[in-house]
C-alpha cells in the first residue's frame, strides 16, 4: 500500500533530465541540504547524543547520583520533590530527590542504546531474510510472509510481559522484543525491492559469469540497498526508543533505580510525584524531541533518497 | 467463499494451539524448577512440593502437557495470590478492554478517515496541512505520554483549582448508565485514537487520491454527479481496501496500547490484571492472559481477512 511522503513534496525536479544524468547520491545531497527541517531533527539528535554522552560527566559535576535516592538535600521539608532551579538543581528533583537532569542524562543513553542496538539487530534480520525472499521467491517467500504475517499480528507487550514473567524483567528481553518485533516490516521493504532488482541486467550479467547465489545476493544486490537502509534504520530507531519507554514505563525494562525515560514517567504518574509537572515534563519532553527528530530525519532522507518507499508501522 | 473461510480458520487453530504450546514449554519447560518459580521465591519446600505436585511436575512432559490442555480447555486455572478462577478474572477484565479498543477504534476510523477525505477533497488546502504536520506529530508521540499529559492538564490541574471536568482515573461499569462510563473513558479514548487519526487520515487521503485519479471517477464526473457523490459513493469503496488491511495491521498494536493506557487510567483490563500479576509472581493468571488475548487476537485477524476479501473485489476467494 503506497503512503505518501509527510514531508516536503518529493520528485519536484525528477522530471527534468539535466538532474537525471548525475549519480544519485550528489542528487540526495543536494536536495537534503536544502531541506532546514533535516537539519533541525539532526541538531536535536546530536543534542540528545551529547546528553547521553556526557550522562557521566553530569553525574560528575552536580555531584547528584542518578540511582541514590536522596531525600535529605534533593526534597523540601515536606518531603517534596524540589522545582527547577532550585538547590542547584537545574531541571529539579524527583520524588526520591534525585537529579532530574542527571536521570533524563542517563535515560537518554539507555534508550539510544536500546534504539541502536534493537534496531541494528532487526536491520540485520530483515535484510537478510528480505533479500532471501525476494531473490528465491517460491516457497522460502510463501513461509517469511506467513512468519511475518504471524508475528506482528501478536502484540508485542504480551509477548514481553510472558518472557518477562519467566525470566524477570531486564533491558535484554526489552531489546530482543523490540528487534523481534521490528525486523518483518523491514523485510517486507526490502523484499519487495530485491523483486525487481533481481530481474535487472547487473543481476543476469552476474549470473551469466557463474557467479553463486550468495555472492549475488550479498554483493551484488546488497549495496544497492544501501539508500533504502539508510532510511529504513532511521525509521526504526524512533520506534525502538518508543518500544523501550513503553516497556520501561509497564516495569518489563531494567528494574528501578535503573534511569530510563519510561521508568522516569512511570514515577512521576505514580501518586507521590504527580503534583510536580517538571518530573513528567522532562522525560516526556526528551522522548518526544528524540522520537519526533528521528521521524522527521527519517521522512527527509526518504524523500531525498527513495520517495517511493513505505512507512514503517507505529507502536502505539 | 466457503474454502476460503475453512482453511484461514484452519490456520488460525494452528496459530492459536502454537501458541498454548509455547506458553506450556515456556513456562514448564524452560525453567529449571517452574514449581519454584510459580510458588515464588519465600516458598518453603514443603509448598514447592505441593506446587509441583499441584502442577503434575511428578509426571511426564508429554502427560503434564496433556493435563495443560485440558485444564485450559475446562477453564480450570486458579490464581495463587487470592485462589479465584482465572477466567473469571480475565471475564471481569475483558469488557474494560472492549470499551476501551472500541471507542476508540469508533473515534480514529470516524475522524481520521472524515480527516482524509477533507484533507482528499482540497489537497495542499489548510485541513490538508494541518492534518500532515499533526500526524507527524502524533505518530511519534506514544499515547501513553498523550494520556499522561491529558491526565496531568486536564484532570490534576483543574483538580488543584476544585474544578472537575472528568471523574478520577478508573472504570465505570456499562451497567452504572452510558454517560458516566462514557465520561470515564473520554481521555482514554483519545488518548489511544490520536494517533491513529494521524495515520488514517494520512492512509485515506492518499488512498482516495489515488482513485480520484482513476478513468472510473472521470467517468462519473462526466455523468454529471455531485462532487459529494462521487467522493462518498464512487470512489470511497476503492479506496476502503488499504483501510481495511490497516485494521487488521492495528489489532496487535490497539492490543498493547490498551494495556499502556489502561496503566495510565487505572482502568482494570487484561493489560493491568497481567502487570499486577507479574509484580505479585502470579503465574496462572499471566498463562491465561496470554491464552485467551492470543486466541482473541487470532480470531479478530480472521474476521479482518474475511472482511478484507468481501471488500476487495480483486481477491479470489479459493
Amino acid at each position: 500500500m503506497p503512503e505518501e511522503a509527510l514531508g516536503t513534496a518529493p520528485w519536484d525536479d525528477a522530471a527534468s533530465g539535466a538532474l537525471r544524468e548525475q549519480a544519485p547520491w550528489g542528487r540526495a545531497w543536494r536536495r537534503l541540504r536544502r531541506d532546514w527541517t533535516a537539519w533541525v531533527a539532526l541538531i536535536v539528535i546530536l543534542a540528545v547524543v551529547a546528553l547521553a554522552v556526557s550522562a557521566g560527566l553530569l553525574e560528575h559535576i552536580t555531584g547528584h547520583s542518578a540511582t541514590d535516592p536522596n531525600l535529605e538535600t534533593g526534597t523540601d521539608f515536606r518531603g517534596q520533590p524540589l522545582p527547577p532551579g532550585t538547590n542547584g538543581y537545574l531541571l529539579g528533583t524527583d520524588n526520591l530527590g534525585r537529579d532530574v537532569l542527571v536521570r533524563v542524562a542517563f535515560g537518554a543513553r539507555s534508550s539510544l542504546l536500546v534504539g541502536l542496538v534493537a534496531s541494528a539487530i532487526a536491520m540485520v534480520i530483515g535484510v537478510v531474510t528480505g533479500v532471501a525472499a525476494g531473490y528465491f521467491k517460491g516457497w522460502v517467500d510463501g513461509v517469511l510472509g506467513r512468519v511475518i504475517d504471524v508475528v506482528l499480528s501478536f502484540p508485542y507487550l504480551l509477548v514481553a510481559l510472558v518472557l518477562a514473567a519467566v525470566f524477570g524483567a531486564n533491558v535484554f528481553i526489552a531489546v530482543l522484543v523490540i528487534a523481534g518485533f521490528s525486523w518483518g516490516p523491514v523485510a517486507r521493504v526490502i523484499r519487495g525491492t530485491t523483486l525487481s532488482l533481481r530481474e535487472r541486467e547487473f543481476v543476469t550479467a552476474a549470473k551469466a559469469v557463474g557467479a553463486s547465489r550468495v555472492r549475488i545476493m550479498f554483493l551484488e544486490i546488497m549495496p544497492n540497498l544501501l539508500s533504502i537502509i539508510i532510511v529504513l534504520t532511521t525509521l526504526l530507531i524512533p520506534l525502538a526508543v518508543m518500544f523501550e519507554a513503553s516497556l520501561a514505563y509497564l516495569g518489563l525494562g531494567d528494574p528501578p533505580p535503573a534511569p530510563s525515560w519510561g521508568n522516569m514517567l512511570y514515577d512521576a504518574s505514580s501518586i507521590s510525584g504527580y503534583g510536580a509537572w517538571w518530573f513528567l515534563l522532562s522525560p516526556a519532553i526528551a522522548l518526544a524531541a528524540t522520537t519526533v527528530a528521528f521521524n522527521v530525519l527519517g521522512d527527509s532522507l526518504r524523500d531525498a533518497l527513495d520517495p517511493a518507499m513505505d512507512r514503517l508501522v507505529a507502536p502505539r | 467463499m466457503l474454502r476460503f473461510v475453512a482453511r484461514r480458520t484452519l490456520f488460525a487453530i494452528g496459530v492459536i494451539w502454537f501458541v498454548v504450546t509455547a506458553v506450556f514449554v515456556l513456562f514448564f519447560a524452560v525453567p529449571h524448577d517452574p514449581a519454584r518459580l510459580i510458588a515464588g521465591r519465600q516458598a518453603t519446600p514443603a509448598t514447592v512440593a505441593a506446587v509441583a505436585h499441584n502442577l503434575w511436575l511428578d509426571r511426564p512432559l508429554p502427560e503434564r502437557y496433556w493435563h495443560f490442555l485440558q485444564s485450559l480447555l475446562h477453564g480450570d486455572l486458579t490464581s495463587y495470590r487470592n485462589n479465584e478462577n482465572v477466567f473469571r478474572l480475565i471475564g471481569n477484565a475483558v469488557p474494560v478492554d472492549i470499551s476501551l479498543a472500541v471507542g476508540a477504534a469508533i473515534l480514529w476510523i470516524v475522524g481520521g478517515v472524515g480527516l482524509g477525505m477533507v484533507a482528499a477533497r482540497w489537497p495542499r488546502r489548510i485541513a490538508d496541512r494541518i492534518s500532515t504536520i499533526t500526524s507527524l506529530l502524533f505518530f511519534s508521540i506514544p499515547a501513553f505520554v498523550v494520556g499522561l499529559a491529558f491526565l496531568y492538564l486536564l484532570f490534576y490541574l483543574p483538580g488543584i483549582q476544585g474544578i472537575h471536568w472528568f471523574p478520577p482515573p478508573g472504570y465505570v461499569p456499562l451497567s452504572k448508565g452510558v454517560l458516566p462510563w462514557a465520561h470515564a473513558l473520554v481521555l482514554p479514548w483519545i488518548s489511544l485514537a490520536l494517533s491513529n487519526i494521524a495515520i488514517y487520515s494520512r492512509l485515506t487521503r492518499s488512498s482516495l487520491l489515488d482513485v480520484l485519479g482513476q478513468e472510473y471517477i472521470k467517468t462519473a464526473r462526466a455523468k454529471g454527479l455531485s462532487e459529494r457523490t462521487v467522493v462518498t459513493k464512487h470512489a470511497f469503496r476503492a479506496a476502503l481496501t488499504p483501510l481495511v488491511t490497516q485494521l487488521g495491521v492495528d489489532i496487535a498494536t490497539t492490543f498493547s496500547g490498551v494495556i499502556l493506557i489502561e496503566q495510565v487510567f487505572g482502568l482494570n483490563g487484561l493489560g493491568r490484571l497481567a502487570v499486577q500479576s507479574l509484580v505479585g509472581q502470579d503465574l496462572p493468571v499471566i498463562i491465561g492472559t496470554a491464552v485467551v488475548a492470543a486466541a482473541f487476537i487470532v480470531v479478530l485477524n480472521l474476521i479482518v481477512d474475511i472482511l478484507y476479501a468481501a471488500v476487495d473485489p480483486r481477491i479470489t476467494l479459493s
